[in-house]
């Protein structure tokens, strides 16, 4: 087995509250399956959509620039997969497709190459 | 997990955007509309990493208490907020106490109550008026409420933007607590209830699920008035229980096959009791003072119904002494078409086309498909089978929906097949 993380990109907004309601009992099932067939790692964190960014030689600390809100990283799950194309096609069930969301895939580097 | 039956989020969206009004003032609702979907927003990102907190609504309400904090903080000199609290917003010493205060479970209540007489504003057309209270109290959005009213998204969406504008421009949300004003305003507000629960019970929307949540919501905001010692007038209890007896009935208006159920064709054992019985105990509370409402009267109606446990033991001549008094409350062809109904059952059909022939302004029931039928129905009884059948294809024609299509359709069949 190896490790991929999924990191979420978009934001969700302007929805009814019904709506958003069901998007999250969406992630929720999908977030369960995804535990029982035992492929999370580390179900991992959501991230403020604000912060600094610290850059340079200088170290210079600013508010951004941050992505686009559409591309912003909102969260990340640690996963764990046979293969890539096993990881990228679990990560078809995320709801955040329906909101044209998208989910990066990434593997870990592994020590043992 | 939350129950998805429970439409939480829908119901404390009402709940906050109330709370936040009352603190930010009517002029600034857009913003504590952005200061809720913030807080829904935060709850979907938490959420679904962390699972869903102990007490929801109490994560939500604070959610948005803190936010409510940040935004006044941020924006008090460049904003001026609810005139009501004075400067008390404005001072750091302040701030957070009276914030504090304002969201407390009671006051939450009557943060409801006075956004609901807020909405109900005499300047806004009574379809207006229920639409805004959907949107803001109940939290749906404008394809939701198009959706239950069977109307274009652009015409709701307009309906509630203007809406919208009138309470934003009234400066101060109503005042609960001045005894004239409420008992002024209280008859609209119960007008606004009334009108939402018939939407979800008669409206042309095909989906049950959209129909029974607008009753239920018609019932929670009642429910919240009643908890007022001014609103609880006995009228107000007329409506609760009129409410309660109808929608005892919901759970039988489809037979086992999906099909509408006429109420004299309904199985009542599948009536809910629970709340055939809250809403008679309504009705004995709304028996007081001297003041007769439709609401009584209507109450009075389908407690009849719900008495008889079978069609043939209702008491149809209570229920046409009953229409009798609503036409003289509240007269109106509809009425009098369920009037002409009522007196067929107790004297006949020929009985009941001579009333429908006497109803004053019968040309407003022509778009009204249950008025053909009834004719039809009639006419049927009386034997007179194929001029049954062109009534109810003409109520076919205007029906709205497929249940009520599939529900003429079978009418017209008996009608073929007692004609042969």
């Amino acid at each position: 087995m190896s490790q991929f993380v999924y990191l979420y990109r978009g934001a969700e907004r302007g929805h009814s509250p019904e709506k958003m309601q069901e998007t999250m009992q969406k992630w929720m099932a999908w977030m369960k399956q995804l535990t029982e067939k035992g492929h999370i790692k580390d179900i991992g964190q959501p991230l403020e959509h604000t912060g600094k960014l610290v850059k340079g030689k200088q170290k210079t600390v600013t508010d951004g620039p941050f992505a686009e809100t559409k591309d912003i990283v909102g969260g990340y799950t640690l996963i764990e997969a046979r293969d890539l194309d096993q990881a990228v096609e679990l990560s078809k069930g995320c709801p955040i497709f329906e909101v044209d969301g998208a989910v990066e895939v990434r593997p870990v580097m592994k020590m043992n190459m | 997990m939350i129950n998805p039956s429970d439409h939480l989020f829908r119901r404390e969206a009402g709940r906050m955007v109330s709370t936040l009004t009352r603190i930010f003032g009517v002029h600034n609702l857009a913003l504590a509309e952005d200061v809720v979907q913030d807080a829904f927003c935060r709850a979907l990102e938490v959420w679904k990493f962390h699972g869903v907190p102990e007490n929801p609504s109490a994560w939500l309400m604070a959610t948005a208490k803190n936010r409510a904090l940040d935004v006044l903080r941020r924006e008090r000199t460049a904003r001026t907020f609810a005139p009501e609290l004075g400067r008390l917003l404005e001072s750091e010493w302040t701030v957070a106490p009276v914030v504090e205060e304002l969201f407390g479970a009671n006051v939450i209540k009557d943060d409801q109550l006075r956004m609901m007489f807020s909405c109900c504003n005499p300047r806004l057309a009574e379809e207006a008026q229920v639409a805004l209270v959907l949107h803001i109290l109940c939290g749906f959005s404008v394809s939701e409420i198009a959706n239950a009213f069977v109307s274009s998204d652009a015409a709701i969406e307009k309906r509630i933007s203007r809406a919208k504008k009138v309470l934003a421009g009234s400066k101060r949300l109503f005042d609960v607590a001045g005894a004239d004003d409420f008992a002024q305003r209280l008859p609209a507000v119960q007008r606004a209830l009334y009108l939402l629960f018939n939407e979800g019970y008669h409206g042309a929307s095909p989906e049950s699920a959209v129909r029974t949540e607008l009753c239920q919501e018609a019932i929670r905001l009642t429910a919240l008035l009643l908890e007022h010692p001014l609103a609880a007038t006995p009228a107000t209890h007329g409506l609760a229980a009129l409410m309660c007896l109808h929608a005892a009935r919901l759970p039988a208006r489809l037979d086992a096959s999906g099909n509408l159920s006429s109420l004299f064709d309904q199985d009542r054992s599948r009536w809910d009791s629970r709340l055939v019985a809250e809403g008679q105990r309504f009705l004995d509370l709304s028996a007081t003072g001297s003041e007769l409402t439709e609401y009584h009267v209507e109450a009075a109606i389908a407690s009849v119904h719900a008495m008889a446990h079978r069609t043939e033991e209702t008491d149809w001549g209570k229920i046409v002494s009953l229409y009798n008094t609503l036409m003289t409350i509240r007269p109106s062809p509809v009425v009098a078409l369920n009037r002409a109904i009522a007196i067929a059952q107790h004297e006949g059909p020929e009985r009941g086309l001579e009333e429908i022939s006497t109803i004053a302004n019968r040309d407003r029931l022509a778009t009204y498909p249950f008025y053909h039928a009834a004719l039809g129905e009639f006419e049927f009884r009386s034997g007179r089978h194929k001029i049954a059948r062109e009534h109810f294809r003409q109520a076919l024609v205007l029906a709205r929906n497929s249940m009520e299509r599939r529900f003429i359709e079978q009418r017209i069949g008996a009608c073929q097949r007692a004609a042969l």
